[in-house]
């Protein structure tokens, strides 16, 4: 109730938002306008105190920016395309409160926590085609917005809320009547939203049917998207410039006056020194520092967490990077997905995994014992590789004359293999260190095991 | 001109000793209260007085006052818990500033946390605000004493304080030996009943409770003239500052780009202690400026040879009387006989700021009011077909018809055909208005002298007669330009009219000059000597026997 009564205050701007918006035009590649002005944008409805909401109509605080995104072709992660979507503004504006709609009862209750924070506005301009490009350029722009720290972007939580307008048209013709679909709460559920409502308006113009310009809401239980009801047809507006908030001004190095230092003024030459590295460019010093490849890149921005993780797996053993993005990518993660486990709640440690690819490097066990320690340690019971190691007794054999005996053993036993091979047929050889490895139940080094009955052989 | 001295403050009990009760401590502890707010604190200081004593005064006159209805909330209880306060700090020789202990009256659009606020309208009615306005906090800040919430029009909107939920505000003028004597009673009342004239609006609970000493000073509001109207008909200072100094952090909007916080005073010494306690940047308020303000004590003017006054001949408005035009040119010969230069100038778009001022008023009256939806707080309708129609009836019965005329105009304006054509335009003219002035202070004149209003205060019943646009269309022209230009303007109570009613001139200044302002209505003041109010009313003892009996307070 408290929260509700001090509504008699004017609002007055944040400065933390105006920073977040400025770093995100600039990593959006923005033209930030130095002076941007508030209106007031009228209309009644349950969740607005105000009767109004403070935003930018007239002149927002960035415009004309560009969003880059991958996507990959056919599914696989090898082959992977560059697009571009056009930004067309951001704006600040004030968010509403929050409907709660009671249908049993016929009420609505209304949530006021959220009314008059802070929020920014990307407006994209209709450059995406499908569900999956809709996805990968709302995905990247999280990834961009997590970095600048502007937004934690979570879209379960309504950090990152998303509303996309969607219209079909015939190749050649002008864009047809978009409908804007609301209530969507994940990139997955945008995807479906977007290919859904293009399906959906394609069939109704086939059957002859016509797209109204209205709000459509996403029903993910469903899949499918429905009119909104409780939104009237058009509205004006009445916008009005916001009386209480004088236009806001920006200045770079040059039209920083002497006598105001950053502190007191938003400075965007100040902020883009200060911007952190885009996830782009993030992408392409791991690629280069690891020599790992573009799409394992992709992969480890993509996981929260992940790259921490993977470098720091790195830092801590002598395996070479290349080969420890296997290990992360296909047995950590695939792990930690099955068991939708975020890098966070990993059982297992970069300090625990480390050390076991140190094993494995070392030539103390093999691959394949080395997949059955980690299975092992995901099971979280504190104890070290090494431990697991000795107690399953899976260490790879030292000592070359034991061996060496029963690699004459095999060889013993082996009549007609040895026959073949020595004949000619060099695949056979796989076979007999099959066998050598059985009777030392994977624990020796199949390079090594090779060597010797080559040796052997040719005595 | 009489005036409460330190020695009258002092005189009816020997220093040291409280006033007694009885015959001889009303006329001690009034005389008190008729004083300047200066004077008084000395008096508080010099344990003449206490603050608890002054408080309980002021709630006393205010009971004695109640048919003045100029308060609306009367905060007794913790008005003499901060009196008591105050006196402490005075016994320990701490007081917090020369306000401290002082009893002030605040009007009734400013949030007071744990006080009602009800802007004089059903849609607030039992609204308890949990936060002060900064101007008030500031004032507490200081030591004032908060003694309650003062009348007014709903919202604001009007030039009479006759349009308000609570009943409209009497001017004390009407009760005074002044106006009696001029006056030919209609009916054979006693206490001109029938023919008691206006505050005029819209902050005429302050005029009215600090015409009767019922304060020190008041807080109103000027959007329009909304301070130093009803200040010229009670005959009180009323100070509207420039736009951007006073925080409104806490005054319930009419015209964002116009409102500004008005003080009222009894002298414009007082109006200048004030003004020093409440001016200043306020990071609540994003349109105060940011300058540091450095409070000032007001010099003694004595020479005037270098002061360039100008009178703009557009204020020779139709329907201006010719008592006040007379007063006008009386007041000008003053200061040039006093070696000053005074010249006509020429405002040339004054005629069309009334009009201005009603798309701008209205259209941001209209978004202003928009979040009065009967959801959050105060009224709300019973009715509950469907949420459009709760707005629509709670808004109806919330409202007054002032109030809705104007959110229906303000509607129309910002439509988006409309927009251009009336906003737009508006904003254009309102451009012009300000120049104007630009250009007239350009040209080497300090101070501009008009009326401030067209004449003296009309009776309740004539008043009522015309509607509330009408009125406020024919009061604001005088006051009206000033808050479209943001200029700092006063009025000073200059003279009695035939009927024995306040008469006030208006000086202008230019964009944060209160300074010199205040220096040039203070040396004006104190050419017109204009007249204490000897105010007639019937004390009421409470108790067994029903004493009537008539002190006069001078």
């Amino acid at each position: 109730m408290d929260k509700v009564l001090f509504l008699f205050q004017n609002t007055v701007l944040n400065r933390r938002c105006v920073e977040a918006a400025v770093m995100t035009g600039l990593a959006l590649n923005c033209s930030i306008n130095k002076k941007s002005l508030f209106d007031r944008k009228h209309y009644f409805y349950a969740d607005l105190p105000a009767g109004y909401q403070i935003t930018q109509q007239r002149v927002p605080i960035a415009v004309n920016g560009s969003l880059s995104y991958s996507l990959c072709i056919d599914n696989k992660m090898s082959q992977m395309v560059t697009k571009t979507v056009r930004i067309k503004q951001i704006q600040l504006e004030q968010d509403s409160g929050k409907s709660l709609h009671d249908d049993t009862r016929s009420q609505t209750l209304v949530d006021l926590n959220r009314a008059g924070v802070g929020l920014m506005e990307v407006v994209m301009e209709p450059d995406m085609c499908c569900g999956e490009e809709a996805a990968a350029a709302v995905r990247e722009l999280q990834l961009i917005l997590q970095t600048l720290g502007s937004s934690q972007a979570v879209m379960a939580e309504g950090q990152l809320r998303v509303d996309a307008n969607v219209s079909v048209h015939h190749p050649g013709e002008p864009y047809g009547v978009r409908t804007e679909v609301k209530n969507i709460n994940s990139i997955r559920f945008l995807a479906k939203a977007v290919d859904y409502e293009i399906q959906r308006q394609i069939e109704e113009l086939e059957n002859g049917g016509t797209i109204l310009n209205e709000t459509r809401a996403f029903d993910s239980k469903l899949g499918c998207t429905v009119p909104m009801r409780d939104k009237e047809g058009k509205q004006d507006y009445r916008f009005m410039p916001e009386p209480n908030l004088p236009p806001l001004i920006l200045y770079d190095a040059k039209s920083l006056p002497a006598n105001l230092n950053h502190q007191q003024v938003v400075n965007i030459d100040w902020i883009h020194e200060r911007l952190p590295d885009l996830p782009s460019v993030k992408r392409a010093k791991l690629v280069e520092q690891y020599g790992i490849l573009p799409e394992h890149s992709f992969t480890l921005l993509n996981e929260d967490g992940l790259t921490e993780f993977f470098e720091n797996v790195v830092k801590q053993t002598q395996m070479k990077p290349k080969k420890v993005i296997g290990w992360i990518l296909k047995d950590l993660l695939s792990y930690l997905k099955q068991h939708s486990l975020t890098v966070k709640e990993s059982p297992v440690s970069s300090f625990l995994l480390a050390d076991l690819l140190n094993l494995l490097e070392k030539k103390e066990i093999s691959s394949t014992a080395a997949k059955q320690v980690l299975a092992e340690l995901w099971k979280g019971e504190e104890k070290t590789p090494l431990e697991i190691v000795k107690e399953k007794k899976l260490e790879l054999i030292q000592d070359q004359k034991e061996l060496e005996q029963i690699c004459q053993a095999v060889i013993d036993g082996q009549e007609n293999e040895v026959m073949a091979i020595k004949a000619g047929n060099r695949k056979v050889l796989n076979k007999l260190i099959g066998l050598v490895q059985r009777e030392t139940q994977g624990r020796s080094n199949p390079v090594l095991v090779k060597q010797l009955l080559e040796k052997k052989l040719s005595q | 001109m009489l005036r409460a001295s330190l020695r009258e403050v002092s005189g009816a009990s020997p220093p040291g000793e409280p006033p007694r009760r009885g015959e001889g401590a009303p006329r001690s502890g009034v005389a008190a209260a008729a004083g300047r707010a200066r004077k008084v604190s000395a008096a508080l200081k010099e344990g003449h007085v206490t603050p608890t004593e002054l408080c309980q005064r002021c709630l006393s006159l205010i009971k004695s006052t109640k048919f003045l209805n100029a308060y609306i909330t009367v905060a007794e209880e913790t008005a003499l818990k901060q009196a008591e306060e105050s006196e402490k700090r005075y016994r320990r020789g701490q007081p917090l500033s020369v306000l401290d202990g002082i009893p002030i009256a605040v009007k009734d659009n400013f949030n007071t946390a744990g006080i009602e606020t009800t802007c004089a309208s059903n849609m607030l009615k039992g609204y308890i605000s949990p936060y002060n306005a900064t101007v008030v906090q500031k004032l507490l800040d200081q030591g004032a004493v908060l003694l309650g919430k003062t009348n007014l029009d709903e919202f604001a909107m009007g030039s009479g304080s006759t349009d308000g939920v609570f009943g409209p505000v009497r001017n004390p003028w009407s009760y005074s030996r002044q106006y009696k004597e001029k006056s030919v009673p209609k009916s054979h009342s006693e206490d001109g009943e029938s023919n008691w004239v206006i505050t005029g609006g819209s902050s005429g609970g302050s005029a009215a409770a600090v015409s009767s000493f019922t304060c020190f000073a008041a807080l109103g509001s000027d959007t329009g003239g909304s301070t130093r109207n009803p200040a010229a008909h009670c005959g009180v200072v009323g100070l509207k500052p420039t736009y951007g100094l006073i925080s409104r952090h806490g005054l319930i909007p009419l015209v964002n780009s116009m409102d500004v916080p008005g003080i009222l005073t009894r002298c414009v010494d007082d109006a200048a202690v004030v003004l020093g306690s409440l001016a200043g940047h306020d990071p609540k308020d994003s349109t105060t400026v940011q300058d540091n303000f450095k409070p000032f004590e007001l010099p003694n003017l004595t020479d005037v040879s270098k002061l360039s006054i100008g009178i703009p001949k557009e204020y020779h408005a139709p329907g201006l009387s010719s008592e006040i035009l007379a007063l006008w040119s009386k007041a000008a010969d003053l200061f040039k006989n006093a070696g000053a230069k005074v010249i006509e100038v020429s405002l040339p778009h004054t005629r069309y700021s009334i009009v201005c001022y009603h798309v701008l008023c209205a259209a941001e009256v209209a978004s202003n009011m928009a979040r009065f939806d009967g959801l959050e707080y105060g009224h709300r309708s019973d009715m509950n077909k469907s949420t459009e129609s709760m707005y629509a009836a709670t808004r109806r019965e919330g409202f007054n018809d002032v109030v809705r005329g104007r959110i229906l105009s303000g509607n129309y304006f910002l439509l988006k055909q409309n927009y251009e054509n009336y906003f737009i335009k508006a904003q254009k003219v309102r451009r012009l208005i300000a120049n104007d002035f630009v250009k007239v202070f350009g040209s080497g004149v300090d101070i501009l002298l008009t009326p401030t209003t067209l004449s003296d205060a009309v009776p309740y019943m004539e008043f009522i007669k015309e509607d509330n646009r009408t009125r406020s269309a024919q009061d604001d022209i005088l006051t009206q330009a000033a808050n479209m230009a943001g200029l700092p303007a006063i009025n000073v109570p200059t003279g009695l009219s035939e009927r024995g009613l306040p008469l006030g001139l208006q000086f202008i200044g230019q964009s944060f000059q209160e300074k010199q302002l205040l220096t040039v209505a203070k040396w004006f003041e104190k050419q017109v000597k204009f007249p204490v109010i000897q105010l007639e009313v019937k004390r009421h003892d409470h108790g067994a026997f029903q004493h009537q009996k008539s002190a006069s307070f001078s």
